[in-house]
């Protein structure tokens, strides 16, 4: 099956933020109303009960002067998600068009992903103990429906469909704006991480939207992926099998010593 | 320019993201700070607050002095040929004809010569010293680049990209199209602001034409519809005058002295008669005139007036009606203490709002103890209250009219919650009551409520298909309704036809209500380009007519200006095209007013030159509260207004920034329906107050933390948005801060704050009596 995905194409977002309310609005989140902070963002970043936020940053140089830059940030749905790697539970899937999806049934709330996410975007809900985050709206695509964002962007800056032909939209759009006033523009999400099930067309470099310019997985992750995970199965068999000879030999090692006191040399 | 689409008018930013991609079309954003809509422009230019006509002006004289305007288009569809009268004259900032005491002007003095047959004398060479393009030449040319540049504080370098890109659409295939909303209107010289706009479209030949106008971006999606209804006290349904006790004493003398001599008003007799008997079918309209109450001449009924009348005890009870001023009226402190001096007051909202709490702890609490109009507390208010829920549009049924004057149907789509009722249900409800009350008197008096026709159905809610048949308006058969009219060609002044509102005639001609029209095909005539007119999608006043005054999208000889963008054009014989014609179908464009094509004019041309009460051309007056001295004139505030509280102009050395109020995406109007819905609440959670780095700095205030802003009205305190999007102004000289503050909060809700409108001030246009809320003096500190 093909990918699926959105297309979020910044030169055409208002940042109205119709997005956010959508998300809400269909997942059935409670808001988190936080004070103002001096930004037009509503939080820091996601939360447990936001998986969806718009970014506001704002720069300024001598050349192009006031840049006021908006970013719909939200899960990316990595080809290779570590999230999905770490979890020891299981809990997270990929659907065959893409969208990394989690069973909230089987989430334990350890929130190994929330550490191995590059992004940093899964978030802890202390109130039912599960990390909550952007599932695609998987439920509403699987019956033919786009994601509920999507489906309530009035400026056309959000667009679902499959991966492929996205892909050259963007590609279009990116030769577009680099032509007309944006000449770093660039795509975010072909090519990070190995593919991102997300694309990006961006005015700007990524870091003027923080954005990881090449992000990756923290390097212990990658050595759970790599080394830990794939040999589970036999790695407890080895580690008791470690254990039982560690105890033997300590016994052995012990007694040959002739120490029988616990822990009081002192 | 005096909008900021992107965050107020959303849905309008798609369709301008569509036009650059699609045609590479550019977007200006001219705004005092960098807003949303900016960050989604080609090109950003501010501008301090209250200077839009210096900056307009500065466009004029660059356009007139390089014959950069479309002169075929200004030769025949404008007033630029017309010769003025040698009464006509102005000298530093006053038109002749001025009255100090009076504070208005003798506008005859401002005339156009005619000729003996009454025609108006003209000179299509335009090179006459007294026709309107020299006069207007003449005037502007004071307006010079640096001079503008030195009021308005916007770089020179940016202003001239700005006339540069702005004038290349004088070019015959080319338009441009100005969108505006309240920060154009919202000051003392609003209207002559809005006529800029105009002005400089004529100029280079954008009216008329699909691409080109001056597009009003409404404050509410159906503000058209409430102006076409006549929700202003100076208008009847229809922008038929009230009438003025004086003025118009009987219906004879309403019609003589209200109907002008030529253009398509004369029909206005058909009009008022029609409308008077779709009120009083019984009765002949000589005769129910006399119901119509009359206002006292030359007395202000506005908002601001209202108010004025109800803190002085001049009016005892009111009704507010999907209306909060306490937080959405200008020097909220002022209405809230007029409220308290009523002996009664209904409200009718969704929620409780402010303003039906005015009596409450709630409302009496401030940041600091400035009370400049005695804010009563509960104990000593005695004012009764009234309050009746009304539902949402969601659920209720009707019709919408959008800027573009289309009427549209909107079926309900879930019941209303509780007791709540649709708007015209408690309308229809009050006035069943009304008329039961006065059932069985014979007094005279009393006939405007006896003699009233009021049948519409037997339900609770009336029956909104009759009520549409009677807005179509219909031939009267023995005092009940006949055979609906084909529009409003067919009104008659005898009596014979009933009509509510004769713009909207046509909507219902037969068995369909064209309203609820829904097929988004565009088509045009073989061998011709659609250009978006969907003309069997909704219906449009007047009779489906998508663009007003399209005979100016042709040439004089009646052929497109531009083929990509023909609306109507002439085929020989009649006209054809997108478009139904604002012009006779069959009128040769070589004959008799065969190019007059601003039909709804006496003159039938657009008017470059027309009298307002502050003049005939807009001239730059500075606010009333400005931070300098007006620069080009010295009339420092324009010399129309009304001054309702002289000893409340801040002055700079108290209140040296600037203020203005704004709303964003996130929150609707006086936040009533916005604030009670968390997820909204929780986008904007509070009232902010956004100022430049520079300020922030002067005043030792951090980005985020507590302010208090202050006027001459009042306090209140709000969080700071301290960012590089706002930038002082350089305004001859000297650096000017500005600020701009929310007005969407009030202290009910999930997002409550203080309402920025105890800040601004009582008074307004010199024409609309439109507050000045976007422009005033005010000091702000850490809290």
């Amino acid at each position: 099956m093909a990918r699926m995905t959105n297309l979020y194409d910044v030169s055409k977002c208002t940042a109205c933020r119709g997005c956010q309310v959508a998300c809400k609005d269909w997942n059935q989140l409670p808001a988190v109303i936080e004070p103002f902070t001096g930004n037009y963002q509503t939080h820091e970043s996601t939360n447990g009960d936001t998986y969806t936020i718009i970014k506001f940053m704002e720069h300024e140089d001598p050349v192009d002067g006031i840049q006021w830059n908006f970013l719909k940030f939200n899960c990316m749905h990595c080809f290779d998600p570590a999230c999905m790697d770490v979890c020891p539970q299981e809990a997270i899937t990929q659907t065959e068009w893409g969208a990394v999806i989690k069973d909230y049934d089987k989430c334990i709330g350890c929130q190994y992903c929330t550490y191995a996410c590059p992004f940093e975007i899964p978030k802890y809900r202390k109130r039912e103990d599960i990390v909550t985050k952007c599932t695609l709206c998987y439920e509403r695509v699987e019956e033919g429906l786009e994601p509920a964002c999507a489906r309530t962007c009035p400026t056309g800056a959000l667009t679902f469909g499959e991966r492929d032909q996205l892909l050259q939209v963007a590609e279009e759009r990116v030769k577009f704006l680099r032509a007309n006033g944006f000449p770093r523009a660039t795509i975010y999400g072909k090519l990070e991480l190995g593919g991102l099930n997300k694309l990006f067309v961006l005015t700007d470099t990524p870091d003027k939207f923080e954005l990881p310019i090449d992000p990756k997985v923290p390097g212990q992750i990658t050595f759970w992926q790599d080394w830990i995970q794939p040999y589970f199965g036999w790695l407890i068999p080895v580690a008791l099998a470690g254990s039982a000879v560690s105890f033997v030999t300590t016994r052995i090692l012990a007694n040959k010593n002739g120490d029988h006191t616990e822990g009081g040399h002192e | 320019m005096g909008s900021n689409a992107a965050e107020n008018h959303p849905i309008s930013f798609k369709w301008l993201t569509e036009a650059r991609e699609k045609r590479g079309a550019k977007i200006i954003s001219v705004d005092p700070r960098f807003t949303r809509t900016s960050a989604r422009s080609d090109l950003y230019c501010p501008l301090r607050s209250g200077t839009d006509i210096a900056f307009m002006g500065g466009m004029f004289n660059y356009i007139l002095q390089n014959k950069l305007y479309h002169e075929e288009y200004v030769r025949w569809y404008t007033n630029a040929t017309f010769i003025v009268k040698d009464s006509f004259g102005f000298e530093d900032g006053l038109f002749t004809g001025y009255d100090p005491e009076k504070r208005s002007y003798d506008q005859n003095q401002w005339a156009f010569e005619t000729n003996e047959d009454g025609t108006y004398k003209k000179d299509m060479t335009m090179e006459d010293p007294r026709c309107v393009l020299q006069i207007m030449k003449k005037h502007y040319e004071r307006y010079d680049i640096d001079l503008v540049c030195r009021i308005t504080g916007t770089p020179k370098n940016k202003y001239l990209e700005v006339i540069e890109a702005y004038a290349a659409t004088g070019a015959p295939d080319k338009t441009g199209t100005i969108m505006y909303a309240m920060g154009t209107t919202q000051h003392t010289v609003g209207t002559e602001n809005v006529r800029s706009f105009a002005i400089l479209q004529l100029l280079l030949g954008n009216i008329g034409r699909a691409g080109g106008g001056v597009n009003a971006l409404r404050g509410e999606s159906n503000v058209q519809g409430s102006t076409d209804w006549a929700l202003l006290y100076h208008i009847l349904p229809g922008y038929l005058e009230t009438p003025q006790a004086k003025r118009d004493p009987d219906f004879e003398t309403y019609c003589a002295v209200e109907t002008p001599k030529t253009g398509y008003w004369v029909n206005k007799p058909k009009f008022i008669a029609s409308l008077l008997k779709s009120w009083w079918m019984a009765d002949d309209p000589a005769k129910s005139y006399n119901y119509i109450p009359k206002r006292i001449d030359g007395k202000h009924y506005e908002h601001i007036a209202l108010f004025e009348a109800m803190y002085k005890e001049e009016i005892k009870g009111l009704f507010v009606w999907g209306s909060n001023p306490i937080v959405g009226g200008p020097n909220a402190n002022k209405e809230q203490a007029a409220l308290a001096k009523l002996d009664w007051m209904v409200a009718v909202d969704l929620w409780q709002t402010e303003t039906s709490e005015f009596w409450s702890y709630k409302a009496v609490e401030r940041p600091t103890d400035k009370d400049e109009y005695g804010i009563k507390t509960p104990e000593d208010i005695a004012t009764e209250v009234f309050f009746l829920p009304a539902c949402s549009s969601f659920e209720k049924e009707g019709t919408v009219s959008n800027s573009g004057r289309w009427m549209q149907y909107r079926w309900k789509s879930a019941d209303p919650v509780g007791d709540s009722k649709a708007d015209l249900e408690i309308v229809h409800k009050l006035g069943l009551k009304i008329k039961e009350l006065y059932a069985g008197s014979s007094r005279v008096e009393d006939e405007p409520i006896t003699h009233l026709t009021w049948d519409y159905g037997h339900g609770d809610h009336p029956d909104i298909d009759l009520i549409a048949r009677e807005i179509n308006g219909f031939t009267v058969v023995d005092g009940k309704p006949g055979p609906q009219v084909a529009n409003f060609t067919k009104l008659m002044a005898d009596g014979t036809t009933a009509c509510s509102n004769w713009i909207y005639s046509g909507c219902y001609p037969a068995d369909e209500y064209l309203s609820k029209r829904r097929d988004n095909v565009d088509t045009a005539p073989p061998g011709a380009k659609p250009i978006g007119s969907y003309l069997n999608w909704s219906w449009c006043w007047p009779v489906n007519r998508r663009i007003i005054y399209n005979r100016a999208s042709a040439t004089p000889e009646g052929q497109p200006w531009d083929t990509d963008r023909a609306s109507i054009w002439w085929n020989g014989e009649k006209w054809i095209g997108n478009d139904i014609p604002d012009f006779g179908g069959t009128k040769d464009p070589n004959g008799p007013g065969g190019r007059n094509a601003f039909i709804m004019r006496p003159e039938e041309v657009g008017c470059i030159y027309s009298k307002r009460n502050e003049g005939p051309l807009p001239e730059h007056y500075e606010p009333w509260e400005s931070p300098i001295k007006n620069l080009l004139n010295s009339q420092d505030l324009n010399p129309a207004v009304v001054i309702w509280e002289p000893e409340k102009q801040g002055q700079t050395d108290k209140y040296p920034i600037v203020g203005t109020t704004y709303r964003v995406s996130e929150h609707w109007q006086s936040g009533v329906m916005t604030r009670m819905q968390p997820w909204l609440a929780e986008l904007m959670p509070n009232c902010f107050v956004e100022m430049s780095e520079e300020l922030a700095l002067e005043k030792d205030i951090k980005n985020g933390g507590k302010v208090i802003i202050s006027t001459t009205r009042g306090d209140i305190e709000a969080l700071a948005c301290v960012t590089k999007r706002f930038k002082p102004f350089l305004i001859d000289g000297n650096y000017v801060h500005q600020v701009g503050v929310l007005w969407h909060f009030g202290f009910n809700g999930y997002a409550p704050d203080e309402p920025a409108n105890r800040l601004t001030p009582h008074i307004g246009d010199a024409n609309t009596m439109i507050p000045e809320y976007k422009a005033w003096l005010c000091d702000v500190r850490r809290a």
